[in-house]
């Protein structure tokens, strides 16, 4: 397989403007179609979907690596005597 | 959101769950929006106290998320008023095309399946690459990260936490992935595809 289009031109950068919308299948099917045979022949725009892709998994399983502090015991009571109070002015 | 919706309807024990489930995550979101400890545990604690506080104006329990990270997000934005920052650059396109300048072309070398992959430790390596990439990304792009694909809220979700229009979430969320991407491309290739977040 060549690299059969320049990643410079005007389709090629349109197709590349909506990848995140073709990853999250918010586009509708024939734009989908469309990109899809667009990036058919180019392993390049291929693997660089599949590595967007791949960013996208990683980030959605993300957790920071910084410890989240407890919360206080007295923060604990403000906490609950603010639910409280909201209640209260509920009913 | 079934902890929301009890504590609306004034059961005490979901009070402890319901905290449990948000505050990692609004303390998360803090301190990759505040970039500072400090000022992230100080946000995060008042955002859990104004959660609290306005409890009674949670209209719908199923929309919890959202609302949660728009105090958040509120909180976030007085504690950035309040210090110095850098100007936002806005992230064009062209930059962030297949194969542009500054991507980086090493790989991670994964070793034989004869030597098992120590994969825990490089998932822990990927974690701290994407952590230290997220807080490395301008604000306006890491705010819809977050939310969209790290909180996993939708378009509209992040719209109305954010003010933003719909197709600005699009566009932003776009740009901030290529970034992203365009800075661990090195963990993302083809030597690290067996990698699980």
């Amino acid at each position: 397989m060549t690299h059969s289009h320049s990643h410079r031109d005007p389709a090629c950068l349109e197709v590349f403007a909506r990848l995140s919308e073709y990853i999250d299948g918010e586009l509708p099917g024939a734009d989908c179609a469309g990109i899809e045979s667009h990036v058919a022949d180019c392993p390049p725009c291929v693997e660089f979907i599949r590595s967007l892709k791949r960013c996208v998994e990683v980030s959605k399983g993300f957790h920071s690596a910084e410890d989240c502090p407890p919360v206080p015991p007295e923060m604990e009571q403000k906490l609950r005597a603010a639910w409280q109070a909201a209640l209260t002015r509920k009913r | 959101m079934e902890w929301a919706r009890r504590l609306l309807a004034g059961d005490a024990s979901a009070f402890t769950p319901f905290v449990e489930s948000f505050q990692h995550r609004i303390f998360q979101y803090t301190w990759l929006m505040c970039g500072q400890r400090e000022d992230a545990e100080e946000v995060s604690q008042d955002t859990l106290l104004k959660i609290f506080e306005s409890f009674d104006q949670l209209q719908d329990p199923e929309k919890v998320k959202a609302w949660v990270f728009r105090i958040a997000k509120n909180y976030c934005l007085m504690k950035r008023r309040k210090s110095v920052f850098a100007p936002e650059r806005e992230l064009s396109l062209d930059e962030l095309l297949p194969g542009a300048e500054g991507e980086s072309t090493r790989t991670i070398q994964v070793p034989d399946s004869g030597e098992l992959p120590d994969e825990q430790v490089l998932r822990s390596e990927l974690s701290g690459e994407l952590e230290q990439a997220l807080r490395e990304l301008p604000e306006i792009y890491r705010s819809v990260v977050l939310l969209r694909d790290v909180e996993g809220l939708s378009t509209a979700e992040t719209a109305g936490v954010l003010d933003l229009s719909e197709d600005a979430v699009k566009q932003r969320l776009h740009r901030g992935r290529l970034a992203l991407r365009k800075r661990l491309a090195a963990y993302l290739g083809s030597a690290g595809k067996e990698l699980t977040p």
